[in-house]
C-alpha cells in the first residue's frame, strides 16, 4: 500500500483570494478523500479578509489539515514556495494556484500519475487530448501558442506545457531544483521545469482543463511579453 | 553543456556545411548563395505553422466552465451552512 505512506503537501499562494480559498479548501477536501494531505496557504498579507477565512476553516477541518503560514505583504511566488516548503511535512508538493484555474479535481489523476511511473515531477499540461482551455481570445491563445513554439524549439524542454503551475513535485527534487530558480512570474514556472528536466528529473504529464479566472479577468500584455522573452533568453544561457 | 551553445554548434555546423559547398562548387555558387535565406524563410514558415496548426487544434474545453459553476455553487451552500462567511462583495 504505498499510497498509505505518502503525504502530499498542496501549497497555495494567496492574495486577496478570500472567497477562492474557501471554494478551493472544499473541493480539495471532495476529491482527496482516502488520501493523507496537508495545504499550506501562503498569504501574502492580504487586505481583503483572506487570513479570516482561513482561520474559520482551520476551526472546520483542523489545524493540523491547513496550515497557514502568512507573510507581511507581497513577496512574490517564488520565494512564497520556498516559504511554503519550509513548513511542509510531506514527502509529495503540490503547487496549485487559488483562483480555481486549476480544479482540484484533477490531484488524484496526478498522484495516480506519479504512483504508476515514479516520476520525480508531474506536470499539468492544457495541450493535449483531454486537456484544455475556456475563456481565452483568440488574442490570448495566439500568444500562447507562440511563446510555446518559441519555447519548444530554443529550449527542448521536453515537455508540452512549460508555463502552466499545476504541478506535483517529490519534496527532495522541488528542494533541489527551486533554489536555482531566481526568476519571477510565470517565467518561474517555466525556469523551474526547464532546470528539472536539464538534472534529468522523470517528468509525467497528465491532462488538466484550465477555466479562466471565475472572478476577474487574467490580462497579458506588452510586458509580460517582455518578461517572457528576457526569461526565454536567460534560460538559453544559464541552462 | 549550456543550450546556447547547442544551439549555436548546429547552427556553426550548417554554415561549415555551407562553406564547404560554396569552396567546393558542386552545385553552382549562384544557387549556394542563396541556401542561407531558404533556410531562414523555411524556419519562418515551419514557425507561422507550427502557431497556425496549435490555433486550430487549440483543446478547448467550454464543459468544464459550466461544471466548475456548479462546484462553486456546491461549496458555496457547503460553506454557508459551516457558517463560513465568504459572501462576494
Amino acid at each position: 500500500m504505498e499510497k498509505e505512506k505518502n503525504k502530499y503537501s498542496i501549497i497555495v499562494p494567496t492574495y486577496n483570494e478570500r472567497l477562492n480559498i474557501a471554494l478551493l479548501v472544499y473541493l480539495i477536501f471532495k476529491h482527496l478523500k482516502d488520501v493523507d494531505f496537508e495545504i499550506i496557504v501562503v498569504d501574502d498579507g492580504s487586505p481583503d479578509g483572506t487570513q479570516e477565512v482561513v482561520k474559520q476553516l482551520q476551526k472546520l477541518y483542523g489545524e493540523d489539515r491547513i496550515l497557514l503560514r502568512a507573510r507581511p505583504r507581497k513577496l512574490g511566488l517564488g520565494t512564497a514556495y520556498i516559504h511554503g516548503l519550509k513548513h511542509a511535512s510531506g514527502n509529495f508538493v503540490v503547487i496549485m494556484d487559488a483562483d480555481l484555474s486549476h480544479h482540484p479535481k484533477y490531484l488524484p489523476s496526478f498522484i495516480r500519475k506519479q504512483i504508476e511511473t515514479g516520476a520525480n515531477i508531474v506536470t499539468g499540461t492544457r495541450y493535449v487530448r483531454g486537456g484544455g482551455v475556456h475563456g481565452w481570445n483568440l488574442m490570448r491563445k495566439l500568444t500562447s501558442r507562440g511563446a510555446n513554439v518559441l519555447a519548444q524549439t530554443l529550449l527542448w524542454p521536453g515537455v508540452s506545457d512549460l508555463t502552466g503551475s499545476f504541478r506535483l513535485y517529490q519534496r527532495s527534487v522541488l528542494e533541489d531544483v527551486i533554489n536555482s530558480c531566481v526568476s519571477k512570474g510565470y517565467v518561474f514556472q517555466m525556469e523551474m521545469i526547464v532546470r528539472a528536466s536539464r538534472k534529468g528529473c522523470h517528468i509525467a504529464e497528465v491532462p488538466i482543463t484550465f477555466v479562466d479566472r471565475v472572478y476577474g479577468s487574467s490580462k497579458l500584455g506588452g510586458s509580460e511579453i517582455v518578461e517572457y522573452l528576457k526569461g526565454l533568453a536567460y534560460l538559453l544561457v544559464t541552462t | 553543456m549550456k543550450q546556447i551553445i547547442k544551439i549555436l554548434s548546429i547552427l556553426i555546423a550548417i554554415a561549415a556545411f555551407w562553406i564547404g559547398l560554396l569552396e567546393s562548387s558542386v552545385v553552382p555558387r549562384s544557387n549556394t548563395w542563396l541556401l542561407p535565406i531558404y533556410l531562414i524563410v523555411s524556419l519562418g514558415c515551419y514557425g507561422l505553422l507550427m502557431v497556425g496548426v496549435g490555433l486550430m487544434k487549440f483543446p478547448t474545453c467550454p464543459q468544464e466552465a459550466g461544471l466548475l459553476q456548479k462546484d462553486v455553487a456546491e461549496a458555496k451552500e457547503f460553506l454557508k451552512q459551516r457558517g463560513i462567511d465568504v459572501a462576494s462583495d
